[in-house]
Formats: structure tokens, C-alpha cells, sequence
């Protein structure tokens, strides 16, 4: 598989590390009521579909940036690349 | 009809023309009292204890394809209770003596040759860590035997001893592991399940649960509504699509995990072995082919066909352990759709719906426990407690801190 890194360009996904579902970025609040209940559901539970995932890769054999993957899990097709960054200030995680 | 050596010596002499199919092709009913979703070797297993040691009636297994076509069908067909954790090696042991009465139990040649399988030791430290395997294992009443170099080098004198990296320093063997001819496992079980009463309905997909105040009432399939009073789901591979279904988010996700068999050879390899240092295994069929694998490809998968860069990995691995594969021909690869859990260990145990049950996240070690899984899941289904040596394989561990993680890998599914 090749990923077409944002600001790099086509990479080989082996220069890559897989982490998974990219809704790991959304790290509840560990101080919150229902801490607990709300980090099995983090940490344990997974949508898995057969189709469309948002995923995250680690680049760690190159600019060791994480980016946010589009990927359909029946066909390996890339559609979309973004940095996990710009996703994360996006829906307000760090400034 | 009953297989035997009589049986096939008047067959020959009348032209073969009284044998019959090995199951029916029934219409589904529209209610039953135990459905099985998934007609691979778990689900069929089930059906099969079900009805033969359980005493149930009225049971239906339905499979969205042909049985026997996921993965049972394509994996590298080892069997093993190497395992070390407390709630893990009294079941794998349990599947082990299961295989080793399954053809007389079900009358039907599976193939099951205990060739022994050997897991090589490449350092110290290894060798502490497989002496401590091995005696888990002995406690739970496997076999296990920790073998010296020299023993290894009597046993398999083709293997790269003195590698500068990883010289092999001995290996722990456990005699009573080996292989089976894996289809005969799914057609086996479908054929003893069939002759006791099970519907096994083929081309039927799932595509609903009925449930009403929280109790399953049935399945939507592709067929029709079929009713039930219990169902349970044994679809490893496609377990979040279908308890999705029932509005369930699973511990588990699905990766794709490659194999391989080469052109057929003499006899070469007389059990199956173990890389140490990466991750190999490789055991010889009796056709001939060199049957071995590796790792999971390592991201979210349905596509039952991997990637170049593992095949390199997994092929480096044969070659560092048994340099005399370079010179042998590759003939056919393919990928299998494994329910990769979040501590590597499989869950069979109730849902929060009544009526609804679940089998899966066997990871890459579900073809081993066919026999226990579906004893076990028989179990639960006819009698709604957990069978001793599978109380462990709970839903709730992880919410609970009782993980059963062999790896130590925690809940980063593609190291398990």
C-alpha cells in the first residue's frame, strides 16, 4: 500500500506503524463522571467495519508524523490523508 | 450410513454407486429452538455437541456461503495446548484430547496425525521462558519435553544451528501436537451434525436480529424470517459486522493473516516447527507441500488477501530457520479474516440480550480449538452456564482488569 503523505508525498506504508480506529485521537476525560465506563469504551470497544476507516499510521520510519488514514478495509484503497494534527485542532483537542 | 474399510471394499466392487450425500439441503423452518450463525468448523462443532452430547433438538445451522469457506478452510491446520496462562491451558488441552478421539467420535477421516510440533529456543532467556510454558503445561496434564540442541539436531538436522543471530539452542516439544486435514474437520462435524437432525442451511446470510424486550426472537436472513429460542454467533472474522447487528460494539478487530503452501516435496519435514526469533511455522502436508505462515499483515482487513511486505517477512523467517527453503517453489498464498481481540484470547459467553450468545475473537488460533470451542459454546447454549475450562472467556474482562494475555501486548489487537 502507498500513502500519499500530506506534506511528503507517496510513501510505502512499511515506512509506517499502525495504531488503529482514528477515534483514538478523542481521549476522554479522566476526571469526568463515568471515567471509567467511558475508557473501556476507548481503550476496549471498536466499530472494526468492512468498508470506510479512519485510521491512524504512525510515520515512524520517516518525519515520525501521525496521520488520520481513509481506507476501505475490503479493497486496501487509500482515499484520503490528512495530519492527525489538523484533525485534532480541528474538533478542538489542543490549540 | 456409516464410513468403514467394509464399507468402501463392497463400494468398490458395485461401482461406488450406493454412496449418498454426506448431508441434506434442507429448507429452513420457520422456527427452531437453538440457531447457530456460521457454518465453519466452530459453528458445526456446535451444532454437532448440541445435538450429540447435549440432547438438543430442533437446531439449524445457517451460513451465508458454502460451510466450511472462511477459515476453516484456510489456515495451516496445526493443533497444540502449548499454552501458558491459567485460563487458557485447561481449554487448549481440552481441544487436544477432543482431537485425539474425533474420528472415531464422528466416523469420519480428518487426517489427525499427532506428529509433535516443536518451538525452537534461541537464547537464555528463551529457554527460561519455555521452561516455565512447559511446566504450566504439564500442570494443566499436557506433555511438553524441552529438547537440547543435539536432541533437535537428531530430530531436524536441515535447521541453520550455528546462525550467527539466533543459533538455535534447543526447543520445546510437545508430542501430541500436529495437524489435521482441515476441510474434513468442517465436513466432519457437518456430516455427524446432519445424521443426528441439525438443518444446515447454506446460502442463508444473516442480515438482522428480531429483538423484542430484549430477548432474541430470531434472525432477518436472506431467506426470510427464521424463529428461535436461542441463537448463538460463531463467525470469527465477521463478528463485529454481525453483532453490530444487534447493536453491539466488540473488543475485537479484523485482520488479515497470510499463509502460504509451496510445491510438493518427499517427505522432508517430519513435524511442524516454530521460529523463536520471528515469527514462522512451518509443518509439511501429506501431500507433500510445505505448509507455514507468519505474522497478521498488521491493519483492519476484510479483504482475505494481504500484502508484499509480510510475505517478505514471513519468507525471511523460513529462511533464517531452514535455509534449504530457498531452493523450493512457491505454489499457492492466500489470507484469511481473523477477529483479532484486545488481549489475544477468544470470548464465549452471553450477551446483555437474552437468548443471544456469542463465540469469536479467536485471533489467529481458532482452528486448534474447533473441537473445545464448539463443546464449550454447546455448553453454554444447552445449559446457560460456562463450561469449566472456557469460564474464563468472558465478555466483561476487559471492563473488569482480567485479561488472559499470553503476548503481554495489552489492547493493541495487531501484536497479539
Amino acid at each position: 500500500m502507498i500513502i500519499n503523505h500530506p506534506l511528503l508525498g507517496p510513501c510505502d506504508a512499511q515506512e509506517f506503524t499502525y495504531k488503529g480506529d482514528a477515534r483514538l485521537i478523542d481521549r476522554p476525560d479522566g476526571m469526568a463522571d463515568g471515567a471509567d465506563a467511558a475508557f473501556y469504551n476507548y481503550a476496549y470497544l471498536r466499530d472494526n467495519p468492512a468498508g470506510q476507516h479512519r485510521e491512524l499510521w504512525f510515520h515512524e520510519q520517516g518525519d515520525r508524523s501521525w496521520l488520520v488514514v481513509t481506507r476501505n478495509t475490503v479493497t486496501h484503497e487509500i482515499t484520503q490523508v490528512e495530519l492527525a494534527r489538523d484533525v485534532a485542532r480541528k474538533s478542538g483537542r489542543s490549540a | 450410513m456409516r464410513y468403514s474399510g467394509f464399507r468402501v471394499i463392497k463400494e468398490a466392487l458395485s461401482g461406488h454407486k450406493g454412496w449418498t450425500p454426506a448431508w441434506r439441503d434442507p429448507e429452513p423452518k420457520p422456527q427452531y429452538d437453538i440457531i447457530i450463525i456460521g457454518g465453519g468448523g466452530h459453528g458445526l462443532a456446535t451444532a454437532y455437541y448440541l445435538a450429540k452430547e447435549f440432547s438438543q433438538h430442533r437446531i439449524a445451522v445457517i451460513e451465508k456461503g458454502w460451510i466450511g469457506g472462511g477459515n476453516v478452510g484456510r489456515n495451516t491446520t496445526i493443533i497444540r495446548s502449548n499454552y501458558l496462562l491459567d485460563g487458557n491451558e485447561p481449554f487448549y488441552e481440552f481441544s487436544l484430547k477432543l482431537w485425539e478421539g474425533l474420528e472415531q467420535d464422528f466416523n469420519y477421516n480428518a487426517m489427525v496425525s499427532q506428529r509433535g510440533i516443536l518451538n525452537l529456543i534461541h537464547s537464555d532467556a528463551q529457554r527460561d521462558a519455555y521452561i516455565r510454558r512447559g511446566n504450566a503445561m504439564l500442570l494443566n496434564g499436557a506433555d511438553a519435553e524441552l529438547l537440547s540442541a543435539e536432541q533437535v539436531r537428531r530430530e531436524y538436522p536441515f535447521l541453520n544451528f550455528d546462525d550467527a543471530r539466533f543459533p538455535i539452542k534447543g526447543g520445546l516439544a510437545q508430542r501430541r501436537g500436529g495437524t489435521v486435514r482441515h476441510d474434513a474437520v468442517a465436513w466432519g462435524y457437518a456430516r455427524g451434525a446432519d445424521s443426528r437432525g441439525v438443518d444446515i442451511i447454506q446460502n442463508c446470510e444473516v442480515t438482522g436480529f428480531r429483538i423484542e424486550n430484549g430477548q432474541c426472537k430470531g434472525v432477518e436472513t436472506s431467506r426470510g424470517f427464521i424463529g428461535a429460542g436461542k441463537v448463538g454467533v460463531a463467525v470469527a472474522g465477521n463478528s463485529s459486522r454481525v453483532m453490530a447487528q444487534a447493536g453491539m460494539r466488540l473488543p475485537i478487530e479484523s485482520h488479515v493473516l497470510q499463509a502460504f503452501v509451496s510445491e510438493g516435496l518427499k517427505p522432508v519435514l517430519p513435524g511442524v516447527i516454530t521460529f523463536g526469533a520471528g515469527h514462522f511455522y512451518c509443518s509439511q502436508s501429506d501431500k507433500g507441500g510445505l505448509v507455514f505462515g507468519g505474522d497478521i499483515d498488521g491493519y483492519n482487513s476484510y479483504a482475505q488477501r494481504g500484502n508484499l511486505p509480510v510475505v517478505e517477512d514471513v519468507i525471511e523467517g523460513g529462511m533464517a530457520l531452514f535455509p534449504g527453503l530457498g531452493r523450493v517453489r512457491l505454489l499457492r498464498m492466500w489470507g484469511g479474516v481473523m477477529d483479532m481481540s484486545m488481549d489475544g484470547s477468544p470470548i464465549i459467553d452471553r450477551t446483555h440480550i437474552d437468548g443471544l450468545y456469542f463465540n469469536g475473537g479467536w485471533c489467529y488460533g481458532g482452528f486448534k480449538a474447533t473441537p473445545a470451542s464448539g463443546w464449550c459454546f454447546a455448553h453454554l447454549l444447552a445449559t446457560d452456564t460456562p463450561h469449566p475450562t472456557a469460564a474464563a472467556y468472558r465478555f466483561d474482562r476487559f471492563e473488569k482488569g482480567r485479561m488472559i494475555d499470553e503476548k503481554g501486548m495489552g489492547a493493541q489487537p495487531n501484536l497479539h
